[in-house]
C-alpha cells in the first residue's frame, strides 16, 4: 500500500538513527537493514508495475497535480531496482572497509551519509514532481560531498569542493529549467507537464528550459566535457563511496535525462526536432574515446576506473541519441550493466586497497598470485567492461551496435568496437601488471581479502556473468522499459 | 526603456545569474567562488518569485473583501530552495576551512600546484 513512500522514508529515518546513535557497529547494522529493506521494496514495486501498470501514490493524500505525487512506471521501477540493489550489495562490504579507513568517531557519520545519498537517489527516481526532484537531488549531492571529503588523504577535500561547486551549478541550472517550465504551465507535476508542454513546446521559454535542464543534468551525469569533477571525486573518496557513487549517482542522472527528454517534453518527435540528438551523439563519441585513452595513462587505478566511467557513460548517451527502441534498449541495458560492473570493480579495488594499502597500479605487481580470487573477479568484470560475449557488457554493446546499424551507420559500429578495444588496453594493463610482473616489494604478508568484502563483490561478478547468459531481465525487461518510454506510457 | 522597466524583475534575475556564474568561473579564491555560487542561487529565487506576484493581489487567504490573490506556491518552493542553498554554503565553507588546514591556502591554483607535486 504505502510502499512508494516507504521506499524513501526507510533510508531517511535510518540515516537520522545512525547520526543519533553515533555507534559504529549499530550504525552499520541499521544501514544493512535499511538498504536490504529498500531493495526488497524496490523488487515489490517492480513486480507491481509489471503486473498492474503505472503506480500513482499521493503523498499525504493530496491529489495530484496540487499535491506531490510519486509516480512509478517501468523505467523508474527499474532504476529503483538498480540503485537499491547496488546499495544493498555494498552495505555488508562497508563494515570492514570503513572500520579500516575511517577513525571511529567518523564511521557512524559515514553510514548516515551513505543512507542519505540512498534516500536522495531513490527520491529523485520515484517522485513525479519536478521540484521534488531538485530537493532530493541536493540531498543526495550534499551527502555525497561529505562522503568524498572523508577520503583517505587531503585530496579528497579538494575533490569534494570541486564537486560541490560544479554539482551546485548543475542543480541550479536544473531549478532554472524547472522554474521556466513552471512559469509557462503553472504545474510541477511531471505527468501534468507532459500533457501541457506539447501545446507550447516551440515557445522560447520552453526551449530555454530544455537547454537549462539538459546542461544541468549533463553536469550531474558527467557527460563529456562536463565530467571534470568526476575523476577526482571517485579517485580520492573512501572505497565504499566510490563503488556506491559509481554504481548509482550517474545512473539516476541518466534516468532524469530520459525522463525529461522522452516523457516531460513530449517524446521522440520533439527530441528529434531539436539539435539534441546530434550534440549528444558527438559528445558521446568524444567521451568514449577521449576518456578511455586518458584512462590508459593513469597510474592510480581508481582514477583509471573513474575515467572509464565517463567513457562508459558515453556509450549510454550514445544509445539515447539514437532515440529508437533498440538504441534506448542498449542505453538502459548499459545503465544496468555499468552499475553492476563499475560498482563491482570499485569493490574489488577497495579490497586490494584494504590489504595492500595502495591504489597505484605499479604497486600491484604480482598481486594476482597473492590475491587470486580478487584479481579473478577483476578480470571477469574487466572482460565484461570491454564487452566480451557471455557477460552483460556484450549485450548492451550488441544493442548499441544494432541501433547504429539501423541508422545505416557502419562507421559508428566500427567506432563502438574501437572504443571497446581501448577499454581492453587499460584493463589489460592492470592484468599484465597483476599477473606477469615480479612483485616490486615484499608481499609475503599479503593475504586474500576478507570474505565479508569478497562475497558482496562476487555477487556483482556473478550478476555480470548471470545476466550475460540469462537475458530475461537484462534484455527482456529492458526492451519493455524502452518501448514504454518510446510510447510515452507514463 | 518602458519595455525594460516592465520586465525589470527578469532583467535583475539575468544580471544576478550571469554575475554569479562569472564569479564562480573567474575567481580562484575558494571563498569568492562560494560567494558567486550564492549570488547565482539567489537569482533563481527571484526567477521563481516574480511570476507568482500579481499586481494588486493579496495574500491567499479567502475573504469576501478580496478577489485577487497572489500565488503562494513559489514562496513555499523558494523557502525549500533557500534551505538547500544555506546547507550548500555551510558545507562549502566547512570544506574550505578543512582545505585551509590541510594545504595552508585557499587559492585554487596554489592548491592545484601542491597536488601535482
Amino acid at each position: 500500500m504505502h510502499l512508494p513512500a516507504l521506499q524513501v522514508v526507510i533510508p531517511l529515518i535510518a540515516a537520522t538513527l545512525c547520526a543519533l546513535f553515533r555507534q559504529s557497529f549499530l550504525a552499520w547494522l541499521i544501514t544493512l537493514l535499511a538498504s536490504w529493506l529498500s531493495f526488497a521494496i524496490a523488487i515489490l514495486l517492480l513486480l507491481q508495475v509489471i503486473s498492474r501498470g503505472v503506480i500513482s501514490y499521493e503523498l499525504g493524500g493530496w491529489v495530484a497535480p496540487i499535491g506531490i505525487e510519486y509516480r512509478i512506471d517501468l523505467l523508474n521501477a527499474f532504476v529503483l531496482l538498480i540503485v537499491s540493489g547496488v546499495g544493498a550489495v555494498i552495505a555488508p562490504y562497508a563494515r570492514r572497509s570503513i572500520s579500516q579507513s575511517l577513525v571511529k568517531s567518523e564511521q557512524s557519520w559515514f553510514y548516515s551519509m551513505y543512507l542519505l545519498v540512498l534516500t536522495g537517489l531513490l527520491g529523485v527516481t520515484i517522485t513525479g514532481d519536478a521540484f521534488n526532484i531538485f530537493v532530493f537531488l541536493e540531498i543526495s549531492s550534499l551527502a555525497s560531498y561529505v562522503m568524498i571529503a572523508m577520503g583517505p588523504d587531503r585530496r579528497g577535500l579538494t575533490a569534494a569542493y570541486q564537486y560541490l561547486i560544479m554539482g551546485t551549478v548543475g542543480a541550479t541550472f536544473i531549478v532554472i529549467g524547472i522554474g521556466l517550465l513552471w512559469a509557462m504551465t503553472g504545474t510541477l507535476n511531471l505527468y501534468d507537464l507532459s500533457q501541457k508542454i506539447p501545446l507550447i513546446e516551440n515557445s522560447r521559454p520552453v526551449l530555454a528550459a530544455l537547454a537549462f535542464l539538459t546542461v544541468g543534468i549533463s553536469l550531474k551525469l558527467a557527460l563529456f566535457p562536463l565530467h571534470l569533477w568526476l575523476p577526482n571525486a571517485y579517485a580520492y573518496s573512501p572505497g565504499v563511496a566510490s563503488a556506491f557513487l559509481a554504481g548509482t549517482a550517474t545512473k539516476v542522472a541518466i534516468y532524469l535525462l530520459l525522463r525529461f527528454f522522452f516523457t516531460v517534453f513530449g517524446g521522440v518527435d520533439f527530441f528529434q526536432s531539436t539539435p539534441l540528438p546530434e550534440i549528444l551523439f558527438v559528445l558521446s563519441l568524444l567521451a568514449m574515446f577521449a576518456c578511455s585513452i586518458v584512462a590508459v595513462f593513469q597510474s592510480n587505478i581508481k582514477r583509471m576506473l573513474a575515467y572509464s566511467s565517463v567513457a562508459q557513460i558515453g556509450f549510454i548517451t550514445l544509445g539515447i541519441s539514437y532515440a529508437t527502441e533498440i538504441g534506448l534498449t542498449g542505453a538502459i541495458a548499459h545503465m544496468f550493466n555499468h552499475a553492476i560492473m563499475k560498482a563491482g570493480l570499485f569493490l574489488l579495488v577497495g579490497a586490494v586497497m584494504f590489504r595492500l594499502g595502495s591504489v597505484k597500479i605499479e604497486d600491484m605487481a604480482g598481486i594476482g598470485r597473492k590475491m587470486p580470487i580478487t584479481m579473478a573477479g577483476f578480470v571477469v568484470l574487466g572482460l565484461s567492461l570491454l564487452g566480451a560475449p557471455g557477460t552483460v557488457g556484450f549485450i548492451s554493446k550488441w544493442y548499441l551496435a544494432l541501433a547504429a546499424l539501423q541508422e545505416g551507420q557502419w562507421w559508428a559500429v566500427a567506432l563502438i568496437v574501437a572504443a571497446s578495444l581501448v577499454t581492453m588496453l587499460y584493463i589489460g594493463r592492470v592484468v599484465e601488471v597483476a599477473y606477469f610482473r615480479e612483485p616490486t616489494k615484499n608481499m609475503d604478508q599479503l593475504r586474500e581479502a576478507p570474505s565479508s568484502m569478497l562475497i558482496p563483490a562476487f555477487v556483482l561478478v556473478g550478476a555480470a556473468v548471470y545476466f550475460g547468459l540469462d537475458t530475461s531481465l537484462s534484455v527482456g525487461l529492458v526492451q519493455h522499459v524502452a518501448s514504454s518510454l518510446i510510447n510515452a506510457t507514463y | 526603456m518602458t519595455e525594460i522597466l516592465a520586465n525589470i524583475n527578469y532583467w535583475v534575475t539575468i544580471i544576478l545569474m550571469i554575475a554569479g556564474l562569472y564569479i564562480v568561473a573567474a575567481h580562484g579564491n575558494m571563498i569568492k567562488k562560494l560567494v558567486g555560487l550564492g549570488i547565482f542561487q539567489t537569482s533563481v529565487y527571484l526567477l521563481f518569485l516574480s511570476p507568482g506576484k500579481i499586481l494588486g493581489g493579496t495574500a491567499p487567504i479567502i475573504s469576501e473583501d478580496f478577489d485577487l490573490y497572489s500565488n503562494p506556491l513559489p514562496h513555499v518552493l523558494i523557502l525549500t530552495a533557500i534551505v538547500v542553498g544555506v546547507a550548500t554554503l555551510a558545507l562549502g565553507m566547512a570544506l574550505v576551512v578543512r582545505i585551509y588546514e590541510a594545504y595552508g591556502t585557499i587559492e585554487d591554483d596554489e592548491v592545484h600546484d601542491m597536488e601535482k607535486e
